[in-house]
């Protein structure tokens, strides 16, 4: 079996991103709840690591995985408020914004808008870390843009 | 921001019992230094003298996939094991070798090797003729310089035809102080 040098032995990666990974679970989750967090991150990492088909977004990757934990861990912890949501006029989605923009939406669609527009990832790459298919990555992208223009609209 | 190590210690343990390692590693010590010890769920991928990680890492994604941690729980049973035999309790290892990438030649060598008791030595002659290839002494002391599981695999214990101690990939010193420890040398 050869591996493509691009993407490194997972130990480098766990030590790559690590600290980072820690960081914003903490300020999403607080100290508490981020431990916990942190392992599910990487252990969702690892499962996927080994079908990787290249190294090129590996730190939006594991971020990203980061965030829909944080989400996961929000919604388990978090007793639902009503909240409207505002959405500025000059919200555009991009790469910063995307996160905001999206946070409304079933984590699973969220997941793979964020993935797909904000790091720009193959729904197969998608559908690796979602644990699901291709297909299903495409639709669940594409049910969420639908869900945010609905939103969108006055 | 650094991963405190209780934290970063408990996600290695859930790592190597999730399954989903290919390779765990660890460093073991060793009164010969700090031994560099890799093992798969089919058994010991690596043992090596030399304990840069560094050097090891990118063979063993090669080896056995990229799932790569260092993860000391999956070495503990060549940790005990290794613990014994250097404080003399230990005269056969019960550890499973991974061998999975070596010729049909290699392996039947080294599991003859595996077989050549505590305490004796053997030529790499005669090693050769128990493979079935009595000519192949030489290709024999090629294995036994490439072998990477030293000391579970008992490379220290071929000598040459007079005698003489011939050379160690871990250095000739170490070759002296196993086959001293295992009381085959004075």
């Amino acid at each position: 079996m050869t591996v493509p040098t691009t993407i490194p032995p997972f130990e480098v990666f766990y030590a790559t991103h690590g600290p980072e990974v820690l960081g914003l679970l903490r300020r999403r989750l607080g100290r508490d709840r981020a431990d916990d967090a942190f392992q599910e991150t990487f252990l969702r990492a690892l499962r996927a690591y080994d079908r990787l088909e290249h190294g090129e977004h590996l730190r939006a990757w594991v971020l990203t995985i980061a965030s829909r934990v944080a989400i996961d861990v929000h919604r388990r912890t978090t007793p639902t408020v009503d909240v409207p949501e505002i959405l500025h006029e000059d919200a555009r989605p991009a790469y910063e914004d995307l996160g905001d923009l999206t946070e409304g939406l079933p984590a699973k669609e969220r997941a793979a808008v964020m993935l797909r527009y904000g790091y720009d990832l193959s729904y197969d790459q998608i559908a690796a870390m979602l644990e699901s298919s291709s297909d299903a990555a495409r639709q669940a992208a594409s049910s969420g843009v639908r869900r945010l223009r609905k939103e969108a609209r006055p | 921001m650094t991963v405190p190590t209780d934290l970063d210690l408990r996600f290695r343990e859930t790592a190597a019992r999730s399954g989903m390692l290919d390779a765990g590693y660890d460093l073991v010590d060793s009164p010969l230094g700090p031994l560099l010890v890799a093992a798969s769920d089919r058994g010991l991928l690596r043992i090596s003298f030399d304990a840069e990680i560094e050097q090891h890492l990118e063979w063993l994604a090669r080896i056995a996939g990229r799932n790569v941690l260092r993860a000391p729980r999956r070495v503990d049973a060549a940790r005990r094991e290794l613990d014994e035999y250097f404080e003399g309790r230990r005269h056969a290892f019960g550890l499973a070798v991974d061998l999975r990438e070596v010729t049909p030649f290699t392996e039947r060598v080294l599991s003859e090797l595996a077989r050549v008791p505590f305490g004796e030595t053997v030529t790499y002659g005669a090693l050769a003729a128990r493979a079935g290839r009595p000519k192949a002494a030489r290709a024999v002391g090629m294995t036994m310089n490439r072998n990477r599981i030293p000391i579970v695999l008992p490379c220290h214990r071929v000598i040459g035809a007079n005698g003489s101690l011939v050379g160690y990939a871990g250095g000739l010193e170490r070759k002296v102080a196993l086959l001293t420890l295992e009381g085959a040398i004075l």
